[in-house]
């Protein structure tokens, strides 16, 4: 069984509508780390040692987050650049990563169709995620396609009741298999992945 | 009732116009009262005629300074005084009372007479003593420590005093008017009844005291704070502290001692501080009505016609007492300039002596004429206390200070430092600052003047210079002219404005950083020209606020920034505020104003309340 560990990052939840929900699907499935990080760290100092060490008991980490500016929140972009270190996830006997997936759950504010080449925000969510993609690639790790939640500021509650739900299904489904070389090269979205 | 409140009032008005004037230049209030007594009395402008009768009624303000006294000393510390009170205090009046005895007799008095004198010469002056010492702020210190404990045990002793005082009696030893010369007005109820069982009853009476206070009176204030009636409980206080000093005039105990007792009883119970605030006032206006009863009572008379003789005894009589209690100070080790502040705050007849001499007077002890000139002598050397504190204060004590810095045990920097950094103060704060900076590899001259203090940093492997940062000379050698930064962390306020001051002027190029105790002290140190300064207290208290709102379910993120816009906001009102101190009236609406915009800052955060501008990411746009 993958072991799942979701770094979260949220500055605002006592705000939020939407991966507040998520969150708490997550936190409905048995083995999964949630580690909510503005929480652990308000100053933004960083226990590195602590958070390579939770890396390495784990097989896929998720960064769960609101978009914000096409990126993460800044603590969690704080976190890659202290724990992500030179010789721990890259470089010279970086390989601490290796063979481990890497995935992105995401909220945003603009609509699915905004995130194209034709559209208000010009690109599609996988490109505007390549930083993270390439972040992986250098650690020895897969990359997912994102599980996104698109459109939130209108989304009424029993929509986002439904794709909690449905992130709770994949969580389980991530648990027992991840998708294949195929599956993850062809997928858009991580929302797509088609049922066996 | 006219001619009482005139009398309150003349009271009042020569308190009021003398102790400030007093206090301004420098004298001490006691002195301040004790000069507005001499005043209104009646060998100078006559408004009081009845000084005695003042006393005894304002007495009763010596009465409730043992109760405040007691309690602030719970029964395991007053444990630990023992020894002081024993010996320090049983010493004292054995050799004060065996000199002047001496002295006495061997000027012709007959030994009971000589005898009866030493005793009632032994005794200083409550009073004086502590208010004295605290106003000195030196009733911590080990000379106002030993002093209480000399003052305690004379309390004590004053009982056994007046059990024997009739058995010296002399005069006329067959005409007893009384079966028992009492202290006080009240005869005691139990005089006529045979020693032990007078010792029962005593027993009796304090173990009343004892209990009452341990398990009646926490349901008794309950009840009474219940009621919300604020002058309830200033009511039930003095009614208690009165109920024991007429308890303890009942066995023939000293009410003082009484209340001392009850006090210490006291201690421990969740209304002490309630019970101080309430009392406080009554025994600072009696006190000062016993001061100014004492000042009236001086007798101008007896001094014009018997100068002479009056200022030998005086004389005499402080400085036989000084010279004990010095040397005792220096016996039980009092450290320092604390022998003299001991020495010459107790080295004077007292207000017990005083009614140990009208009970003399009533059991026909002792003759009028020396009653006279004894009365004469305390008050006088009551008076002259003030002012050989004054001289103590001036002369003594700042010769003291220098013998010290240049003393063979003062470390002074004998050469030359130079590290970039000066820390001025090495307590709880600036231990702190030194050691993030040792952390950092930065060499730190360290400065403190607590000699003890610094023996136990040495032990931890610190250099710690001694020395007084405020003069220029020293922090040249601490390399002041080379530092970068000088760290003012210690904890005497007026000690850090001193050393900005100085540093300001003789070292311009040094960046100053300053703790303050509260934001008038960093003002002041703006004042002065120190560079950076941290509230000591601030960021501490904001650490513990932001945990607790945490603690009630507040995100940790959130909670942190609010400490934070809260912290820029009050500093920022701490800067603003700090143009109007000199227009009280501004300072506190400006206060307020600053209250509530804090309110509104911390309800409209920016960073939380963002729910409309997201909408931008959205391409569909809104309505
Ligand atoms: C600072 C900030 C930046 C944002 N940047 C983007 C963005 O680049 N693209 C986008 O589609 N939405 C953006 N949004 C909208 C958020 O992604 C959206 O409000 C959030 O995902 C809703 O989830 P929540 O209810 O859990 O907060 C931004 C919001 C904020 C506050």
């Amino acid at each position: 069984m993958n072991r799942i560990l979701i770094l979260f990052a949220h500055p605002a939840l006592e705000k939020s509508r939407v991966q507040r929900r998520l969150l708490k699907a997550a936190e409905a499935i048995e083995d999964i780390t949630i580690h909510d990080l503005y929480e652990t760290y308000p100053d933004f100092m960083i226990d590195v040692p602590a958070e390579q060490s939770l890396l390495l008991e784990h097989d896929l980490i998720l960064f769960q987050h609101p978009l914000y500016w096409y990126s993460c929140p800044s603590l969690l972009k704080e976190w890659q650049d202290l724990v992500l270190e030179y010789g721990f996830a890259y470089g010279r006997e970086g390989d601490a990563l290796k063979g481990k997936t890497l995935g992105s759950i995401i909220s945003s504010g603009g609509s699915r169709m905004s995130y194209s080449n034709e559209g208000r925000n010009h690109y599609s969510m996988k490109q505007l995620l390549q930083p993270f993609d390439q972040t992986a690639r250098l650690c020895g790790m897969d990359y997912l396609p994102p599980f996104a939640v698109h459109r939130t500021h209108d989304m009424h509650e029993s929509v986002i009741d439904e794709h909690s739900e449905h992130y709770r299904q994949i969580l389980w489904r991530l648990q027992r298999g991840l998708p294949s070389k195929e599956e993850t090269n062809s997928l858009e979205y991580l929302n797509d992945w088609a049922a066996e | 009732m006219e001619s009482s409140l005139l009398q309150a009032f003349i009271f009042l008005a020569a308190g009021v116009i003398a102790v400030p004037i007093a206090s301004r230049l420098g004298l001490g209030s006691v002195l301040g009262y004790l000069i507005a007594g001499a005043l209104i009395g009646p060998s100078v402008l006559g408004f009081l005629n009845d000084a005695e009768s003042l006393m005894h009624f304002s007495e009763f303000g010596v009465v409730m300074m043992l109760f405040l006294i007691g309690l602030e000393l719970k029964p395991s510390l007053l444990w630990r005084m023992r020894m002081p009170i024993l010996g320090l205090g049983g010493l004292q009046m054995a050799l004060t009372t065996g000199v002047i005895t001496g002295i006495a007799y061997f000027f012709g008095q007959p030994w009971q007479t000589a005898l009866a004198i030493g005793l009632i010469l032994a005794l200083s002056s409550t009073a004086l003593a502590l208010q004295i010492l605290g106003e000195k702020k030196l009733m911590n210190a080990a000379s106002g420590k030993s002093s209480f404990a000399v003052l305690l045990f004379q309390d004590i002793a004053v009982i056994p005093i007046i059990a024997i005082l009739p058995l010296l009696a002399v005069i006329n030893p067959n005409d007893h008017t009384g079966p028992h010369a009492e202290s006080h007005e009240s005869a005691s109820l139990i005089a006529h009844l045979p020693g032990f069982q007078q010792a029962l009853i005593i027993i009796f009476a304090v173990s009343i005291l004892v209990l009452v206070g341990r398990f009646l009176s926490r349901p008794l204030f309950r009840y009474i704070t219940e009621s919300k009636l604020r002058e309830l409980f200033t009511a039930t206080a003095l009614m208690m502290v009165m109920g024991i000093a007429l308890l303890m005039d009942m066995v023939g105990l000293s009410p003082a001692l009484g209340a001392f007792i009850a006090g210490v009883v006291l201690a421990d119970s969740e209304y002490r501080h309630e019970l101080e605030a309430n009392i406080d006032p009554f025994k600072a206006l009696l006190l000062g009505l016993f001061f100014i009863s004492v000042g009236a009572s001086i007798d101008f008379d007896l001094i014009s016609t018997e100068p002479l003789l009056l200022g030998q005894i005086v004389f005499g009589l402080i400085t036989i007492k000084f010279f004990i209690l010095l040397g005792l100070a220096k016996l039980f080790k009092i450290p320092g300039g604390g022998k003299y502040w001991f020495s010459f705050a107790l080295a004077q007849g007292g207000e017990f002596g005083f009614v140990l001499l009208s009970s003399s007077l009533e059991g026909r002890i002792l003759p009028k004429e020396t009653i006279d000139i004894l009365t004469a002598t305390i008050a006088i050397s009551m008076v002259m206390t003030p002012l050989l504190i004054l001289l103590n204060e001036k002369l003594i004590i700042p010769r003291f200070k220098e013998a010290k810095v240049t003393g063979p045990e003062a470390d002074e920097i004998m050469e030359e430092q130079d590290s970039p950094v000066i820390i001025a103060g090495f307590g709880r704060y600036g231990q702190i600052v030194g050691r993030l900076l040792f952390a950092n590899d930065i060499p730190v001259t360290i400065l403190d003047h607590n000699a003890a203090h610094i023996e136990r940093l040495r032990s931890f492997g610190y250099t710690v210079f001694y020395g007084d940062t405020a003069r220029s000379d020293l922090l040249h050698t601490a390399g002041a002219d080379k530092a970068k930064i000088l760290i003012v962390t210690v904890d005497d306020r007026e000690k850090a404005i001193e050393i900005v001051k100085m540093a300001k002027h003789s070292f311009p190029h040094l960046e100053i950083h300053a703790r303050a105790y509260d934001a008038l002290h960093y003002h002041a140190l703006k004042a002065a020209g120190a560079d950076y300064i941290e509230r000591e207290l601030f960021l501490s208290s904001l650490k513990m606020g932001e945990k607790s709102l945490k603690a009630l379910g507040m995100r940790a993120f959130h909670a942190r920034r609010q400490a934070l816009q809260f912290a820029e906001h009050d500093q920022r009102t701490t800067d603003r505020l700090g143009k109007h101190l000199n227009d009280n009236k501004r300072y506190i609406s400006e206060a307020r104003q600053a209250q509530e915009e804090v309110l509104k800052i911390l309800r409209r955060d920016k960073w939380t309340n963002r729910t409309t501008e997201d909408h931008a990411w959205d391409s569909t746009g809104h309505k």
